[in-house]
């Protein structure tokens, strides 16, 4: 089932039309009222009378995360605080974290998106939906939380952790829908099992499953496990949150992007270079609805592939394949987003650490564990036990406390990092996604 | 009077032990006793070897992680009870033990137990007031 017929499956010709209308008026709003987009607009030579096609829209600049971290906390905004009825942030990120606004339309709009996305996997207005994504700051639980309501589906707020709480309450309360990281989805299984309870005994149909990357033996892994469908979904909170485009649970085959508000890109990350569809490359996104927090050209990082190929479920708009990796450095932790220099910052602002260090990622059962390799020192080395692992405490506490990711510090004889000519080798990811 | 041991931070990686040890053949350095404690992930190795400064030096320049610590050595009866008798001692004055180790010495009677204690003058002045034999550094380098 399809929530908005008229939009989602709307023809293409009209589709664009509706897009250049809209990223018309967004391209002048914003550079009326952020001045960091009319300087950028000038410094390029661009005016808003200039995009008089879907085409002209790559005369735009990017704008990319550090422009948002450089506006913080709201040099970004469009509107004023008057207007803005929402503040999220971004997830996991140090003392300064990206921060987005919405208006009442925008949450509406999120609401709007997030119902289509429910239903697009499965979900119907009878269902029960157990939400597990974390509430706060973080897009995930609220976005999808909005998006049952307007569904007119019953939602569990049950955010994330507390696990056995979480089974109990899949036991008694017999949600019909699941939506949480995927990594979680399968320690949630872990343990369900080992309270000798089964999924083939719950009543989940359909899972929406995000905010890390994934892959499709792993999509296999969880339809066995949780013994339902299990569906991709995309979203960011520079763009809106979760949202911007989700797999129909008929094709599961691509997300499909919600191009009546957001325009992707597909684009050479070095060069900047807009790419046909089929070419993998950068996901860049252009908000053409947004009021509070538009963004033009946004650079995602994330590598992925659009197909314009029409798909069996009826909807029209483009799909995006699965997210195969980042063009920077950046990790993803268990939904939390860490940039190797971040944990250096942090290591570095102790004092007590040279700035060598090596982050090993490895997915153990289904959880990623990020461990940090420092070197000891001899000023730190105290010839008791308890001491050295006191120092490895310390630094998992201050890691998680300014950055909100768990580690496992380990530390390492001097020089037993291994020094690189050139760029060294920080990230060892043994993650098979 | 005051005895010292060499302790080296060891990863536990293959290979890091025999460093050492080559390290000491090289350099003619003799271990006296040696004890190793270990976690998951590093190992720290405790030494009393015949010339402190010379092993350290050595390790040092080898890129080791290294650090003199005082310990305390005592004499131990080698009969049943001997080491009870000590333990007993020290607990009646609450003094803690952060950790020791033993060796056994070629020729004559007794064992040598070497003590790492948080506070080392405390120690030495109830093991004296108990009778127990403590050893000179300089003898048991030699030893």
């Amino acid at each position: 089932m399809i929530f908005s017929e008229e939009f989602e499956t709307m023809p293409r010709e009209a589709l664009e039309a509706i897009q250049l209308r809209r990223l018309q008026a967004t391209v002048a709003r914003v550079y009326n009222t952020v001045p960091f987009y009319r300087r950028r607009f000038e410094e390029a030579g661009v005016t808003p009378e200039d995009i008089r096609s879907l085409a002209d829209l790559r005369k735009l600049p990017f704008t990319t995360k550090a422009d948002l971290r450089d506006n913080y906390p709201f040099g970004m905004f469009a509107v004023p605080m008057d207007n803005v009825t929402r503040i999220h942030a971004s997830s996991g990120t140090t003392g300064k974290p990206t921060v987005v606004g919405y208006t009442a339309r925008d949450i509406q709009t999120w609401a709007e998106l997030m119902a289509r996305t429910l239903m697009a996997a499965g979900a119907r207005k009878d269902d029960i939906v157990h939400n597990a994504y974390g509430y706060g700051l973080f897009t995930g639980g609220l976005g999808v939380h909005y998006g049952a309501e307007k569904l007119g589906a019953s939602v569990i707020p049950i955010s994330g952790g507390n696990t056995k709480r979480q089974v109990m309450i899949m036991k008694d309360f017999g949600p019909t829908i699941l939506t949480c990281t995927p990594s979680y989805a399968l320690h949630v299984a872990e343990v369900a099992h080992e309270m000798g309870v089964s999924f083939r005994d719950l009543k989940f149909k359909a899972g929406i499953f995000g905010a890390e990357p994934w892959s499709e033996q792993m999509r296999q892994e969880i339809e066995r496990k949780l013994n339902l469908k299990a569906m991709d979904i995309y979203g960011l909170s520079e763009v809106m949150g979760p949202g911007v485009s989700i797999e129909c649970i008929e094709a599961q085959n691509g997300l499909h992007v919600f191009e009546d508000h957001f325009i992707p890109e597909i684009i050479n990350p070095k060069t900047g270079a807009p790419l046909p569809y089929g070419t993998p490359g950068e996901l860049v996104f252009t908000t053409i609805t947004k009021e509070a927090f538009p963004v033009i050209r946004y650079r995602t990082r994330d590598l992925s592939v659009l197909h314009a190929e029409p798909c069996r479920c009826g909807r029209t708009m483009v799909r995006m394949g699965r997210i195969q990796g980042r063009s920077d450095d950046m990790l993803i932790i268990r939904g939390v987003n860490v940039f190797p220099s971040q944990i250096e910052s942090v290591i570095i602002e102790t004092g007590h650490f040279e700035p060598h260090y090596q982050l090993i990622v490895d997915r153990i059962g289904n959880m990623d564990q990020l461990t940090v390799r420092v070197e000891v020192n001899e000023a730190m080395f105290s010839d008791e036990i308890k001491n050295l692992q006191t120092i490895e405490r310390d630094l998992e506490r201050t890691i998680r406390e300014t950055l909100g990711v768990t580690t496992r510090v380990k530390l390492v004889e001097p020089k037993g990092i291994q020094r690189s000519e050139g760029k060294a080798v920080r990230v060892i990811d043994n993650r098979k996604i | 009077m005051n005895a010292e041991q060499i302790s080296i931070f060891l990863e536990n990686t293959p290979g890091r032990l025999v460093e050492v040890t080559r390290i000491f053949e090289e350099g003619r350095i003799n271990i006296r006793a040696l004890s190793l404690a270990d976690t998951s992930d590093f190992g720290i190795l405790r030494l009393i070897v015949d010339d402190n400064e010379k092993a350290r030096q050595l390790l040092q320049e080898h890129g080791f992680t290294v650090r003199i610590t005082e310990i305390v050595a005592v004499e131990v009866a080698d009969t049943p009870g001997g080491l009870h008798r000590i333990l007993e001692t020290l607990a009646q004055a609450g003094i803690n033990v952060e950790y020791m180790y033993a060796f056994v010495r070629q020729s004559g009677r007794n064992a040598v137990m070497i003590f790492r204690f948080g506070d080392t003058t405390k120690a030495l002045d109830v093991l004296s007031s108990g009778g127990v034999q403590v050893i000179d550094g300089k003898d048991l380098y030699a030893m």
